[in-house]
């Protein structure tokens, strides 16, 4: 690999010096030189460059034959013989996909006592339905799973095998990519195939400040994780449309190092936050844990979850769980109401990528309004209770209201 | 036993905007930090090390980082956060490594020290991949439990812990050699102490490279790397829309129509 400027293109502009995450981009007068020790080879400076005056050149074959690798693969989560909220967004992406490489798209469930929920699945519009069905797989445990995964990718060679970026595919694929040394792009939220006939990766970085396009070139198949709802949903029909082919379980895969005792709900979670298409969320602003019951009966009332800024779980206000933000959970409901939260960056990367942001705060110069689709300047404590009043009002039965 | 927390140094995020006419990443007056998450990968190694010598089982703590020599500065901080050891991975053969050949690197350095438990931060706020820590499993052939939440109990053979998943918790008992990814909530991280500054200024960080891990050459940096950025742009500018003030119950009747053109109620 090797990375070069072209002198006689480089117009000194320092685009790429700003470009530069590491830092590795220096001015020698009026050129721009690249100090191989710290780069990174991220591509950064030759996408800022107006000149094509960077070059970044890779040497680099494929080890095997890239074109016996055929089909879209989709992870078919499940929780007790119940699919993912993510798998149907899954479903549609890989659609799209195999319907452009002109392939077929295949499903693969892993658990136990899978028959309803495989039947369920073959209604989607979904060419096969693979199912791997034994009593060591009946909670997700990484090393069975893993192991089982990589084995049907190297029996089947699938192209593209997509997962969701919750917290079984997130590190379960990674597993799986290492096992077969090919590449993962993590939480992507976005899915092309390109003129080239690859899997064009589109994903966030830093905390959604930065979008990255990645590739896998080399090495197949070509395996992603993606964000929950960002991808619309498939809709499953009235009849099976796809084949159901049972796997024979080998029992060497299936030995595992960790054992599952015991599984706690987290009932403080009426609405789990992930998955709710409505977030009503605390921050400072609204002053004591107490009043975060209001936030509670107005997310009751959308049907939606609470989340909490990182302020409000450091005070023990709220539990862990509901933290939305960088080092809590990333959300991208329809609707995230903020309210009494002043918007650091740290809580943007959490929610950015809301379909519509509404905020509800004192300050007016508060750092959420410049996110927000809706900006409300008042008192939470005021205009909740306000709202939750108009709300129950317009769905309180027709003849209480006389009208 | 021999306690390994893999650190990585990453932007303090807050500096890192893209400039809307020049579209591209602006760092005025770059700082670097520890990934947050790994702050707390480390404070539980160093508690792990003290409920073992409870036990009567002596412990070491290791910090592992891979970058360029800068990285340094993040390592003599962990020391001053109880870390009892520290190794730098640089090497020019590991620049533009992705997960795969970063965990590849960091699984070699996991094994030379004889780990039997290994500590990472959930995710690095930089990349938010979540994916190095579950690689290294594979490459050193460790059990693996991510979202790490509490550790119940923990002996020389086995942990019991808690996974924070979407909607609760799983207990799950652990054999090691184990490698952990932990959340936030398991702790809270302990500030630095005297004699952790001593130890920093005065430590002598081994430098280990792709030779002395004798790893091989196809497999590091760009590389063995199998995934390629081939574009990095910034997202869509979300800016802020429409605002009112006023009287509490006129702003519930607007914020009202607002959501019911959005969800239904």
């Amino acid at each position: 690999m090797s990375i070069r400027v072209i002198e006689d293109k480089c117009k000194g502009c320092t685009l790429c010096v700003k470009a530069c995450p590491t830092m590795a981009v220096k001015m020698e007068g009026k050129l721009a030189t690249i100090a191989v020790e710290s780069c990174n080879f991220c591509g950064s400076c030759v996408s800022a460059c107006k000149f094509k005056a960077i070059t970044i050149e890779i040497e680099k074959q494929a080890r095997e034959d890239l074109d016996a690798y055929t089909g879209v693969w989709v992870f078919g989560e499940q929780h007790d013989g119940q699919l993912a909220g993510v798998v149907p967004e899954l479903i549609g992406a890989g659609r799209r996909l195999a319907d452009a490489r002109g392939c077929a798209l295949g499903v693969v469930v892993l658990g136990h006592e899978l028959d309803a929920l495989g039947a369920a699945v073959a209604k989607y519009p979904v060419d096969k339905v693979y199912l791997y069905d034994h009593p060591k797989l009946a909670r997700y445990r990484p090393e069975p799973y893993s192991r089982v995964l990589a084995n049907l990718c190297r029996r089947y060679k699938p192209e593209i095998v997509l997962a969701g970026a919750t917290t079984i595919g997130r590190g379960f694929l990674s597993r799986v990519a290492v096992d077969l040394y090919t590449g993962l792009t993590a939480d992507c939220t976005g899915l092309e195939v390109g003129e080239d006939g690859l899997l064009y990766q589109t994903r966030p970085a830093f905390g959604g400040n930065i979008m990255a396009t990645i590739l896998c070139p080399y090495t197949r198949p070509q395996m992603a994780t993606v964000r929950h709802k960002v991808m619309p949903a498939a809709l499953p029909g009235d009849v099976a449309r796809a084949a159901i082919i049972r796997e024979t379980p080998v029992e060497q895969l299936l030995t595992s190092s960790v054992n599952i005792l015991e599984f706690i709900p987290d009932f403080t979670q009426k609405v789990n936050l992930v998955d709710a298409d409505v977030i009503v969320s605390g921050g400072r602003g609204m002053g004591k844990p107490e009043h975060f019951a209001l936030l509670q009966e107005l997310a009751d009332l959308l049907g939606g979850a609470v989340g909490s800024s990182r302020a409000a779980v450091d005070a023990g206000w709220m539990p862990y769980p509901h933290q939305v933000g960088q080092t809590g959970k990333t959300v991208c409901p329809k609707l995230y109401i903020a309210c009494g939260i002043s918007g650091a960056v740290q809580h943007l990367a959490g929610m950015s990528s809301s379909d519509c942001i509404i905020a509800i705060n004192k300050d007016k110069d508060a750092p959420i309004f410049q996110v927000a689709d809706f900006g409300f300047v008042g008192d939470v404590l005021e205009v909740v209770p306000a709202l939750i009043t108009q709300l129950k009002a317009a769905r309180a039965p027709v003849g209480v209201c006389g009208a | 036993m021999n306690i390994v927390v893999c650190i990585k140094q990453v932007p303090q995020t807050t500096n890192v905007k893209i400039d809307p006419v020049t579209n591209t990443l602006v760092r005025e007056g770059v700082e670097s930090q520890i990934n947050p998450f790994d702050l707390y990968a480390l404070e539980e190694a160093v508690r792990v090390k003290e409920r073992l010598a409870a036990q009567g089982v002596e412990s070491t703590v290791t910090v592992v980082s891979m970058g360029p020599p800068q990285v340094d500065a993040a390592l003599r901080e962990a020391l001053t956060l109880g870390a009892d050891a520290a190794v730098l991975l640089s090497d020019r053969a590991f620049a533009g490594s992705d997960t795969w050949a970063t965990s590849y690197a960091l699984a070699a350095a996991v094994s030379a020290l004889k780990a039997d438990l290994v500590f990472c931060g959930m995710q690095a706020i930089d990349g938010d991949t979540a994916q190095t820590g579950p690689g290294i499993t594979v490459h050193a052939e460790y059990a693996l439990a991510t979202y790490v939440s509490k550790i119940d109990e923990i002996s020389e053979k086995r942990a019991t812990v808690h996974r924070l998943l979407e909607d609760g918790y799983e207990v799950c008992d652990v054999a090691l050699p184990a490698l952990f990814t932990v959340v936030k909530e398991i702790n809270e991280p302990r500030t630095p102490s005297l004699r952790g500054k001593m130890r920093a200024k005065s430590a002598q960080i081994p430098v280990w490279t792709a030779a002395s891990l004798q790893l091989d050459p196809e497999r590091c940096g760009l590389k063995g790397s199998p995934t390629q950025v081939v574009k990095v742009f910034s997202p869509e500018h979300r800016a802020g829309g429409e605002r009112w003030e006023g009287d509490p119950t006129e702003l519930a009747a607007k914020l009202l129509e607002i959501v019911r053109e959005r969800v239904t109620v």
